[in-house]
């Protein structure tokens, strides 16, 4: 009995092991084995590092299969913040990276870590609250007024704190209105992605800032309310960088430069530009390659 | 509850159509928890036997090491594991990082103490004298091994259970060295938490009551082999007649409590 | 030579202290050694090391005449040992028997002949399919016996295998291991600490007290003639009396001991010597009585003690030095002996064993 019931683990085992293979989207060999170091140096495996609010979108889950079944490329996508995606890239452990925080990127490209840094696609950032806005942010006229509204009337405000291109971006509001909400009661930090930090404020009735595209695929799950936008103060433009082959030897440049080359492709452009159309009622991006460079 | 049953439907549903998906995911978790399980089995019982038989300087250090890892926090585990295995660490020419190979390795790490620790708790608590008499029959030492791993094959289903429980349920360290990769590194448990993190409630709950039922069905299976074994061997005791102290074997004693 | 197994210059120590001092031992082919001691006397660290599981700290265990040193599993498997407990594997008795016996590469044939012979011997066939749990602890030992002997053994080590068992479980076993034991001549040391055993047994029984052997020859020699004052103590001589020679001749000599004069049989040529007298071979008369037989000794004495066992009565007297009889219950009844009672203490002069003041430690006699 015993050494039956070993030899049916055991078969269990491989079975399980060739399944696992079998149902993947992706040439044999792949996700159950892992990469196999041989394999990395043919074709093979791109890392690219992005942020949580894209992978939230849901725009990679389009784009990559795509990306992947014409060139045959295996990539790993690993969505951190910003701040964390390009530290990874700038030692080496990224391909390519893209990202929305064009401060850190231009250290970045300054720094001799990234190379070749090119637009993609911007949307905004929104800012969003409870219905009943006891800071009367609607009211505000500009976004400088909207931050100081909120910390004036001490409102509950729901901070990301974790280095991203929307952390970024919105240090960069409070400091524009030289408020230092850190330490502060009504100001809280998640530490997480921009789809959890909704969530946070959903539940605690907070205001936060959020991209457009999070919001929007989120918006059936949440009671915040659109409180301010429009402000060029709040454009989110992501670009593409590939990681300088000359700092780091071993990454895949070639596939780092053909994700690059592609993504700012006009087809590829084109459906970043339709994506969620359909399910929104208006699109997530808007597709910038080849643009001039938006003023922030 | 009304919000939760909703959220399930719509769950089931979604999942519903991406089945191929749900799927697959599964299928990765047993496969990415069950060899990580396998390897741990092979490591924590030979160091559980050493620990058990051998005195050697530091033993105590060594047992107080093991039953700290078998709470140690998973996630810590798995930043060390990602540290060394990414491109700037030191085993980054593997290029194993983000692969599952990293999550069976991270698996591994944390479901080995726990095998360990039951494997030389259950050992040692053999009878000294057996040991001798197994080698007074004529056993080696790899025999006597094997032959008094039967006397424990009860504990170390539990201790099997644990460590698979301990594999499958775990999500910090798995997502830091796998990265969640749809259709490569996605397991149930990254799962559950990329669709939370996006508000989907509903596949969230969903997937996790798969989860659940995975390991359910794992654990029951394992639980039947051991009501099994211990339901024969009562079946071959006598009806009627007390045993005395004398004739116990510890697994026997075991039992008895 | 012809000696099986044998210890030389063998030393064992726990810490700093040596528990196993054997200069040298014999085990004869075909010979039953019985080795007996008080506890802690180390006779399991002395089983342990005949049966190869253990190594001593300084000296060599010699197999058939040659190092047993590198071969150890080989010859272990050419051995086998019987515990004070079965410990008996968590399987059917059946597969327990046959345990041994795959180990040794025997083929499953031959096993399963041999698991029914040797359990049909020992009387517990009827169980081959039971496990250790059912079984009782006089069986559980049966199926351990029937164990090593499935095995034939080259040499069959038992250390105490009787003394967890009662008293009616143990006599059935002891004669079935002794005629199991006739049966094969299978070279055997049983480690025991009841006489009666080790007596029943052994062609020949070992003292060892302290972590030496003080004794070794045939049970009569051992239990009739201990070679010291511990031995004599330990093997059940329960009076000894330090006595000065005051006359000899023809074969018989003449003590004084407290103030009596006693005749021993014996060729002891000390000055002084320890009167030694079995309790079994004191008799007890009431003063005056016409005492019958050929008692050359006899002392009055006073009762000091009284123990009543099951059959027996023990009395220690005072009759100037302390002297322990054993009588029947109802000799005992008759004489209507109580404490501080005087009588007459008789025995004769060739129950009397005499051990010279001076001797060795370690005596071997025949």
């Amino acid at each position: 009995m015993r050494r039956a019931a070993l030899c049916a683990a055991i078969a269990m085992l491989i079975a399980l092991e060739l399944a696992a293979c079998g149902g993947d989207a992706n040439s044999s060999r792949t996700g159950a084995a892992g990469a196999s170091p041989a394999r990395t140096k043919a074709r093979g495996e791109l890392i690219l590092a992005t942020t949580t609010s894209t992978q939230d979108s849901g725009l990679l889950d389009v784009l990559i299969p795509m990306f992947q079944a014409e060139t045959g490329y295996t990539v790993k996508t690993v969505a951190v913040g910003s701040g964390q995606a390009i530290a990874q890239a700038s030692r080496g452990d990224a391909d390519v990276v893209l990202v929305h925080s064009p401060d850190a990127e231009k250290k970045m490209v300054a720094a001799g870590a990234g190379i070749e840094r090119t637009l993609v696609m911007h949307n905004d950032f929104i800012i969003v609250g409870p219905k009943d806005d006891p800071a009367h942010v609607r009211d505000a006229q500009t976004t400088d007024d909207a931050m100081k509204a909120i910390a004036g009337a001490k409102s509950k405000f729901i901070s990301r704190g974790d280095d991203s291109g929307t952390n970024a971006l919105e240090l960069k509001l409070w400091k524009a209105v030289n408020i230092d909400p850190a330490g502060q009661g009504w100001y809280e930090e998640t530490g997480q992605g921009m789809g959890a930090t909704l969530q946070v404020a959903n539940q605690k009735d907070g205001y936060t800032i959020s991209d457009r595209a999070t919001y929007l695929a989120q918006r059936k799950n949440l009671d915040l309310q659109i409180l301010h936008e429009g402000d060029p103060a709040l454009l989110n433009v992501y670009h593409v960088i590939v990681v300088n082959p000359e700092e780091h030897p071993n990454i895949n440049i070639a596939g780092a430069r053909a994700f690059k080359d592609w993504i700012v492709r006009a087809d590829i452009q084109q459906t970043i530009a339709e994506f969620g159309v359909k399910d929104y009622g208006e699109p997530l991006f808007f597709a910038d390659a080849g643009k001039p460079e938006p003023v922030p | 509850m009304d919000l939760v049953w909703e959220a399930l439907k719509d769950g089931v549903r979604l999942l519903a159509h991406n089945d191929e998906d749900v799927y697959s995911i599964t299928i990765r978790s047993l496969y990415v928890s069950g060899v990580a399980t396998v390897i741990s089995l092979v490591l924590g019982i030979g160091a559980g036997a050493v620990l058990a038989f051998r005195r050697f300087p530091g033993r105590l250090a060594v047992l107080t090491l093991v039953n700290t890892g078998m709470g140690f926090p998973p996630v810590v585990i798995g930043l060390v594991v990602a540290i060394l295995l990414w491109r700037s660490g030191p085993l980054g020419e593997l290029h194993w990082i983000y692969t599952t190979r990293a999550m069976i390795i991270a698996q591994a790490v944390i479901a080995t103490p726990v095998i360990t620790g039951f494997t030389a708790a259950s050992l040692a608590s053999l009878d000294p004298r057996l040991r001798l008499q197994v080698y007074a029959l004529g056993a080696s030492r790899l025999q006597m091994l094997w032959l008094l791993l039967q006397e424990v094959r009860l504990p170390l289903l539990a201790a099997l259970m644990a460590g698979f429980g301990a594999a499958i349920s775990e999500v910090g360290a798995s997502v830091m060295v796998g990265g969640n990769i749809a259709g490569q590194t996605r397991v149930l448990t990254g799962a559950i938490l990329l669709e939370q993190s996006r508000g989907n409630f509903g596949p969230a709950l969903a997937l996790g009551i798969i989860l659940l039922a995975l390991m359910i069905s794992v654990n029951a299976l394992f639980t039947w082999v051991q009501i099994g074994v211990r339901d024969r061997q009562r079946a071959e005791a006598s009806p009627g007649r007390a045993p005395d102290a004398a004739t116990m074997t510890s697994a026997g004693a075991l039992l008895r409590r | 030579m012809s000696a099986k197994l044998s210890a030389r210059d063998v030393v064992v120590r726990r810490g700093a202290r040596a528990v196993l001092d054997l200069p040298a031992l014999d085990v004869e082919s075909g010979e039953t050694l019985a080795i007996i001691g008080p506890n802690g006397a180390g006779k399991t660290t002395l089983l342990l090391q005949l049966a190869l599981l253990e190594r001593p700290a300084e000296g060599e265990v010699l197999y058939d005449g040659a190092p047993a040193r590198g071969r150890e599993l080989a010859l272990r498997r050419r051995m086998a040992v019987v515990f004070q407990q079965p410990l008996l594997l968590d399987r059917t008795v059946r597969k327990n028997v046959e345990t041994g016996m795959s180990l040794r590469r025997i083929g499953g044939g031959e096993r399963r002949r041999r698991a029914e012979a040797w359990l049909a011997r020992f009387d517990v066939a009827h169980l081959a399919d039971r496990r250790p749990l059912a079984l009782s602890g006089g069986e559980a030992q049966r199926v351990s016996l029937a164990r090593a002997f499935a095995l034939e053994p080259e040499v069959l080590l038992l250390d105490e295998p009787f003394s967890a068992l009662d008293a009616p479980t143990r006599a059935g076993l002891i004669e079935d291991l002794a005629a199991a034991l006739a049966d094969t001549r299978t070279t055997t040391v049983l480690v025991t600490h009841d006489h009666d055993e080790a007596a029943r047994l052994g062609d020949r029984v070992g003292v060892l007290i302290g972590g030496r052997i003080r004794q070794i020859g045939r049970p009569a020699d051992v239990f009739g003639e201990p070679a010291d004052a511990e031995v004599a103590a330990f093997v059940g001589v329960e009076t000894i009396v330090p006595a000065e020679v005051i006359a000899r001749g023809d074969g018989m000599l003449t003590l004084s001991a407290a103030g009596h004069q006693l005749e021993a049989v014996s060729a002891v040529t000390a000055a002084r010597a320890l009167v030694c007298l079995r309790p079994e071979d004191v008799s007890l008369s009431a003063p005056g009585e016409r005492i019958s037989g050929s008692a050359r000794n006899k002392l009055p004495a006073r009762v000091t003690r009284i123990t009543l066992t099951g059959a027996d009565a023990r009395v220690e007297l005072d009759c100037g030095f302390r002297l322990v009889a054993r009588i029947t219950r109802r000799s005992f009844e008759d004489l209507g002996l109580r404490e501080g009672a005087e009588t007459v203490a008789s025995f004769k002069a060739t129950a009397v064993h005499l051990i010279p003041v001076g001797v060795s430690a370690r005596a071997e006699t025949h």
